[in-house]
């Protein structure tokens, strides 16, 4: 055992990896899409969290400058009340990307569970997929008002009602992985062998649905960012007084042609942040699942 | 056949099932008091109490659902909340806007989607390629509203071609129906033909890999004979289970569409209705939308067997 050890570390004595510059190089030639999507990522995500600091304030209204177009001292111009665009569309992006992982995270978990369940078990399996059926016959948009029309409005309850009509789509993707995994010999083997079901489902069945599950969150990540934009903007969103994207072009709607400029900015922020997560998400595909990246 | 179809049909009752009791439980179980919460923070007890009854919440709760989907089956989706005036018939004024926004989308994207798709698989790789999925890729990150007023800037503020906002029904003329309908149709239809476009072109490079694709071209058949007539036709069965998949893309951007440009549809009834909580409106445009889904769904299930006669049920 020793000796192996010492075998591999002498090697690495004498085979130096490349410097990090080559090796940058290579991550781009390899998979480019993957590093511009998560450098474009990166970056908002630190516009996002400096937010605060390098903008002003999001909620100052002076109406003497009231609908003025971007310039030196208002770089995305103002909105009709005279509120700076450049704050309120980075302080935006603080909640269109907590909306997104947010999102992303929870229905990963609940769609994991639930596709599991369906997956390993024939008779769950009849039950809970009609009810996905039915969830996902209804337009997630129209499924998220509904919700948002018997509560009262919050953050939280956006983040629940774009959550139940994105888990369907998840369960179905590691349901499948499942039902394929489990004709697999290798399967039958260990449940011969007497492996107990919680231990095969972690140990054997997990693993192979995790590469589907990563890609398939992110698309749900990017989906839950337009979601919550779709919904902010018809007025069913997030409470107006928080300046996510889509209440900032939602309140600007009626100056659309005075100042275009407040629909604009923040409209192509949230263009470009979801391209961000979903080059990433085509990249991990191409990398993580190759039979999955020749079908699209 | 006749019995894949019968089958199919059946399989469809489940699922309306339960979108219906999702609808009808989702008030019940909502978090407070659905009512006051309707009725706005200022509602005396008494109001509060008027539309608890107009919903139905003081009755036992199978009794409310049984008299619901009765209702339902025979056209009664219920009573708006505020104008008194029966749901089924609000939807049905607003019917005519939606279906000539939603076809008209359906069109266009398909009618240009396909061709791209066709386009950038028989060049792959090449330069009109990457520009297909350049756009497939950047038509897939951009909101509906974001492209509405992109092109409203564009072709109607700046070039003053087309109408800013606004709908003229079909019964004044055909003309200005057209011109209101041309960039709603193309704002909702990007993303979906980004989506068509991307499927098409995955779809036919398989399909031209395969041995009569092969065959076909060595024995001097024209390119786009083969593209058309043999790649094409064998790589349709994707193509419209995508379509299909994105009848739901398009439900979903109707609504924020007609919020955009101002069209009187079914779109603008969910916002009203919304932004009043009118629930019964959002109840039955639901059931609605979704019943209209599970319906192409079925066209689009049916349509395999025609498209690809190896595909026995």
């Amino acid at each position: 055992m020793s000796q192996v050890t010492a075998i591999t570390a002498a090697d690495e004595i004498e085979a130096p990896g490349p410097g990090w510059a080559s090796r940058l190089a290579r991550a781009i030639r390899r998979n480019p899409t993957i590093v511009a999507g998560g450098v474009l990522l990166v970056l908002l995500i630190g516009l996002a969290v400096a937010a605060p600091w390098i903008s002003g304030d999001p909620f100052k209204q002076t109406p003497v400058n009231r609908l003025r177009p971007p310039s030196e001292k208002f770089w995305f111009g103002t909105d009709r009340y005279g509120r700076d665009v450049f704050a309120r569309t980075l302080h935006g992006a603080r909640i269109s990307l907590t909306v997104g992982f947010a999102v992303a995270a929870i229905s990963s978990v609940l769609g994991l569970l639930l596709g599991l369940l369906c997956g390993y078990f024939r008779r769950i399996d009849a039950v809970l997929m009609r009810v996905m059926d039915g969830l996902m016959a209804i337009p997630s948009i129209l499924l998220a008002i509904a919700l948002i029309t018997l509560t009262r409005p919050g953050l939280a309850i956006v983040i629940v009602a774009i959550v139940i009509p994105e888990v369907p789509r998840i369960v179905r993707v590691v349901r499948s992985v499942v039902l394929a995994i489990k004709t697999q010999p290798y399967i039958e083997s260990a449940i011969s062998g007497g492996t107990r079901t919680t231990k095969l489902l972690a140990r054997h069945v997990l693993p192979n649905a995790m590469a589907p599950l990563i890609v398939q969150a992110t698309y749900v990540c990017a989906s839950a960012m337009l979601t919550e934009a779709g919904l902010s903007f018809l007025g069913a969103g997030v409470p107006l007084e928080i300046p996510s994207w889509g209440n900032i072009i939602a309140q600007s709607r009626d100056f659309f042609q005075i100042a275009p400029w407040a629909i604009f900015i923040p409209g192509a922020f949230l263009a470009v942040t979801v391209l961000a997560v979903n080059m990433l998400g085509d990249g991990l595909r191409d990398r993580l699942d190759p039979r999955l990246a020749r079908r699209l | 056949m006749v019995s894949y179809i019968l089958r199919r049909l059946l399989a469809t009752i489940p699922v309306m099932g339960v979108v219906a009791v999702f609808v009808f439980f989702l008030l019940r179980l909502a978090p407070g008091d659905p009512a006051a919460i309707i009725a706005g923070d200022d509602a005396t007890v008494t109001q509060i109490a008027a539309i608890r009854a107009k919903l139905g919440l003081d009755r036992p709760v199978l009794e409310q659902f049984g008299l619901w989907v009765l209702g339902m089956l025979q056209g009664d989706f219920g009573t708006s909340i505020f104008s008194n005036l029966p749901v089924s018939r609000l939807i049905a004024q607003r019917v005519e806007p939606t279906l000539a926004l939603a076809l008209s989308t359906l069109l266009v994207a398909v009618a240009l989607a396909i061709p791209l798709g066709v386009l950038a698989a028989a060049k792959a790789r090449r330069l009109t390629d990457r520009l297909v999925m350049l756009f497939a890729v950047m038509g897939f990150a951009m909101p509906v509203f974001l492209i509405g007023y992109v092109l409203i800037y564009v072709f109607a503020d700046r070039l003053g071609w087309l109408p800013v906002q606004g709908y003229k029904p079909l019964s004044e003329g055909i003309g200005p129906w057209a011109r209101h309908l041309v960039l709603p149709s193309l704002a909702l239809g990007i993303t979906y033909m980004a989506l068509i476009a991307r499927i098409t072109r995955a779809s036919m490079l398989e399909v031209l890999s395969q041995d009569y694709i092969r065959t076909a071209n060595s024995k001097g058949l024209a390119t786009g004979r083969v593209l058309l007539l043999h790649a094409l036709k064998n790589a349709a069965v994707p193509i419209v289970t995508v379509i299909g998949i994105g009848i739901a893309l398009l439900i979903s951007g109707v609504v924020i569409t007609e919020t955009v440009f101002n069209i009187p549809g079914l779109g603008r009834l969910t916002v009203d209705a919304v932004l009043k909580r009118d629930y019964p409106i959002v109840q039955g445009l639901i059931i609605v939308f979704a019943g209209v889904k599970v319906l192409v769904n079925l066209m689009i299930d049916i349509s395999y067997a025609f498209l690809d006669p190896r595909i026995r049920y």
